[in-house]
């Protein structure tokens, strides 16, 4: 029998960083005051030109409301577009004394025009600021780049480094190439240069690529899991590239993707790098070290095995100084601070994973 | 550590494949007069995914002055089944027929390759066993070859690859799975693949070492379409051999299916139990490699996987994941030795039964290989 | 404890009309009021898998298959879907559908009183106003 769950007041519960919020837009009108009309009538006249069959909604529908918390909609706009809403039903009621903004949608980054996308990418982290940081101070903005045009993802990354209210780098982990090519390599000159960590966040549109190596998923249940193993693939290739070898204070952050598999490819990295050592001589280092140092996981969607306490195997195998909150607000797949971990924390992990990682990650005061 | 006791079953073995002059007797006319006029059989069918010279295809002291590793029957007897007492051993024959997009071709060759299998392998090593390989690819060809070997008893399993040209759970693949469900064959599917779509989602990793540790996420996939598509609903009796996938990414993705069934059933609504026990009852992973740093990390994650029925054992010969005769991993106890090395690889394989006591001597020592 | 001091008039019986819900808060608990054909069930307005606002997920029927590929729905409207992870709880017994032994969502036990019985107690005055005609809701907190 459960034991029925009791709210704690916002104000008793520790202050957390939320390193994944989705904000959205009423309409996608509210991007044409940060576009130029050019760029506008490209928007009205042809949309955006995604990888995808389908473009008014994802091919592999979501559950529920499209992929939404049913209690997250407002009066009017699409859930995450009311700023008061998300206050009250988030912010606020969850004690989040930093949100992390993740904005997936017309930023360019699935963009199959390169002008267009790079027009994209200036008005949505324009828009950003104007919509959400600058009225709500507990909001970061993360800097929005198309990564296949690495010249102008640096470009816009300079023009935004002295804004400290852009805390990273958004750049999708479903590229045209495996992440760790050397054409991305100025982005992570710039990243390194600029002292902002680049924030992988899981994508709905592909990049190219089936989103399995033996092609397209049937059902939902399937694409959803593909995110992870997405990631996965993602993390390798920097590894393995040598993006960690050449670029040593680079950070990167692991949004969405799970975590739990970690441990297991950092094993199977450092056994088969071990026996294929002489293809990869640019690799002074095992991979599972390049990951410990310079890999942050959010916890969102959080596993929950049978036996709740093997997830703390997990975690300290990673480190409890590299696992951040994170709720994905307002998905379905939400977790909430209060109920998120199914065994006991002790107070020092709860600072860390709250708060404490993040806040020294993105220099939060 | 090393095996302690006699009458293990390896699961995964890979003998030399054969060469195209090796395969021409076991060919038809047209297909002989096709190999040799185009010169196909002057050029190998080795498979992109194990450059015969990496080290990950064979251990240095596997290889052998002329002639391929695990090459010839002599090498394979003092190298893979003496050394470890192995009652039994499953053959693989990793033939690049394919890979072939020519569906004709590949059933053509994968019938000369099961055919040289059982007479060069089989019918001289009693101790051996194979599995069906199959041109997958056409869903048609591959029944009809499982169906003219399926009374050879001495062929256990139907050999399919990670990565191909769809997720093997799709309804299209479903003719296979009857005909190896109705003959008693398991399903085996193995490290490595066919190229027809990038090995990961974000495309071509530049290193070999890159697609092979990124098997792991294709593995993570098939099981994803056996599952969601109701493969085991549809076929209960039939169980999934997972080979050289190594192994430790397991509880991640059992954690993750059920909650996620959870909330996304109404689309799946066929799965009718918990995903995981689903996966741990058809499901089977041959031990090499085994992606794990240590005793006391393995003893936790199989923990985490909640069973002791998946393990099968493997040597993965001559494919290089350990050193000397140390194919066990450390602490395991005897009872957990037994299961893993004749137990497990005796129920997931109906047709090792046949004539072949289950292990009866449970708590017993059996004779000790020195 | 006596019976009537756990009892709480909550609502009106024609307030919640079959295939139905809705939230009411009784002594600082959130509570969900369903209408199956004319019966009611109450639940608590929280998710025992991660607390979210349970009662305010969608009211569906149960989708059920004979197989791979085939779909049908039974139980219409006697289903929950929780709004945040979409568990599926069983209205009438607050069971969860994925895991029946060990995630139930808290019941009330929960009557349809006429209103000439109820003018008598002393909660029910100072909260609702009472007609002879009308039915009452009546929740019990013990459950």
């Amino acid at each position: 029998m459960n034991v029925p769950l009791r709210h704690t007041p916002a104000s008793a519960a520790l202050a957390v960083v939320d390193c994944d919020i989705h904000p959205a837009y009423r309409s996608p009108k509210d991007l044409y005051p940060f576009l130029p009309a050019r760029w506008q009538e490209h928007m009205s006249t042809f949309g955006e030109h995604l990888r995808q069959g389908l473009s008014g909604q994802l091919a592999w529908p979501r559950m529920m409301a499209a992929g939404m918390r049913v209690d997250s909609f407002p009066e009017q706009g699409p859930p995450g577009s009311d700023l008061a809403l998300m206050r009250s039903q988030h912010l606020d009621a969850n004690g989040v004394e930093y949100g992390m903004l993740m904005q997936l949608s017309r930023g360019g980054m699935e963009e199959r025009n390169l002008e267009f996308a790079a027009a994209l990418s200036r008005a949505v982290n324009d828009w950003q600021l104007a919509a959400f940081v600058e009225p709500e101070p507990r909001l970061r903005a993360g800097i929005v780049v198309p990564q296949e045009d690495a010249a102008f993802a640096v470009t816009e990354i300079e023009r935004r480094a002295a804004d400290p209210r852009f805390s990273q780098i958004l750049i999708s982990p479903r590229s045209s190439d495996p992440l760790g090519h050397r054409r991305y390599w100025p982005i992570y000159e710039a990243a390194q240069r600029c002292n902002r960590p680049i924030a992988l966040h899981v994508q709905g549109f592909s990049g190219g690529h089936a989103s399995t190596a033996s092609g397209w998923p049937t059902y939902y249940m399937q694409e959803h899991y593909a995110a992870s193993s997405g990631m996965q693939n993602t993390l390798m290739s920097l590894v393995f590239e040598g993006v960690f070898e050449h670029f040593p204070k680079l950070k990167v952050v692991l949004i969405e993707g799970g975590f739990a598999w970690a441990p297991a490819l950092c094993w199977r990295m450092d056994k088969h790098w071990e026996r294929m050592r002489k293809e990869v001589p640019h690799l002074t280092r095992p991979p599972s070290e390049y990951v410990r140092e310079h890999c942050w996981f959010t916890t969102q969607p959080i596993e929950e095995p049978e036996t709740p306490a093997h997830l703390a195997d997990i975690i300290g195998w990673i480190g409890w100084d590299r696992l951040m909150f994170s709720t994905d607000y307002p998905h379905w797949d939400f977790d909430d601070p209060q109920h998120v971990f199914k065994f006991t924390l002790t107070d020092e992990q709860k600072r860390k994973v709250f708060r404490d990682n993040a806040k020294a990650l993105y220099g939060l005061q | 550590m090393k095996v302690p006791f006699k009458g293990a079953i390896d699961c995964d073995l890979h003998p030399a494949m054969p060469s195209a002059s090796a395969l021409l007797p076991y060919l038809d006319d047209y297909w002989r007069d096709q190999l040799v006029n185009r010169h196909i059989d002057k050029y190998s069918f080795v498979l992109t995914s194990y450059p015969p010279g990496s080290p990950l295809s064979a251990r240095p002291d596997w290889r052998q002055a002329s002639g391929a590793p695990a090459g010839d029957l002599d090498a394979i007897r003092s190298q893979a089944l003496d050394p470890f007492g192995s009652r039994i051993a499953i053959c693989n024959v990793l033939h690049g027929a394919i890979a072939l997009f020519n569906d004709d071709m590949a059933a053509a060759l994968c019938s000369a390759v099961n055919d040289w299998t059982a007479h060069e392998l089989l019918d001289r090593e009693p101790r051996l066993r194979a599995s069906i390989l199959v041109p997958a690819h056409d869903p048609a060809l591959a029944v009809h070859e499982l169906e003219r070997l399926a009374d050879d008893h001495r062929f256990v399993q139907v050999l399919l690859f990670a990565m191909g040209d769809a997720l093997l759970g799709r309804r299209t693949y479903w003719p296979i799975y009857a005909a190896a469900e109705k003959q008693g064959l398991a399903i085996a599917i193995h490290a490595g693949s066919t190229y027809r779509h990038a090995p990961t989602a974000s495309g071509w990793p530049a290193h070999r070492v890159e697609d092979y540790v990124a098997q792991s996420t294709a593995f993570e996939s098939q099981l994803l379409s056996f599952l969601a598509e109701g493969v085991f609903q549809k076929f209960p009796a039939l169980k999934l051999v997972l080979s050289e996938s190594g192994v430790t990414w397991l509880p991640t993705l059992l954690w993750r299916t059920n909650k996620t069934w959870r909330g996304v059933r109404p689309e799946v609504p066929w799965i009718d139990r918990p995903p995981a026990e689903i996966l741990r009852e058809h499901v089977r992973l041959t031990l090499q490699p085994l992606d794990v740093p240590d005793g006391r990390t393995l003893a936790r994650t199989l923990e985490h996987i909640g069973t002791d029925r998946m393990l099968l054992f493997s040597t993965d010969y001559p494919h290089w994941h350990f050193d000397g005769e140390d194919v066990l991993p450390d602490g395991l106890s005897d009872e957990a030795l037994r299961k893993l090395m004749i137990d497990n690889p005796l129920e997931t394989f109906p047709r090792l039964r046949e004539g072949a006591a289950m292990s009866d001597n449970r708590g017993k020592k059996q004779e000790a290989v020195r | 404890m006596t019976q009537q001091k756990t009892r709480q008039v909550v609502a009106k019986a024609s307030d919640v009309a079959p295939g139905t819900s809705t939230v009411v808060t009784v002594k600082g608990r959130d509570i969900g009021i369903f209408n199956i054909g004319g019966e009611y069930f109450a639940l608590a307005n929280r998710c025992p898998h991660a607390g979210g606002p349970l009662c305010q997920g969608r009211i569906v029927a149960l989708v059920q298959s004979d197989g791979p590929g085939t779909y049908r729905l039974a139980r219409h409207q006697e289903f929950l879907r929780c709004p945040w992870h979409g568990w599926e709880f069983d209205i009438r017994t607050g069971q969860s559908w994925c895991d029946p032994s060990s995630t139930r969502a808290r019941q009330f036990a929960i009557a349809v009183e006429p209103g000439a019985q109820l003018v008598k107690g002393p909660y029910v005055a100072e909260t609702f106003a009472v007609s002879v005609e009308e039915d009452y809701l009546v929740i019990d907190l013990a459950g």
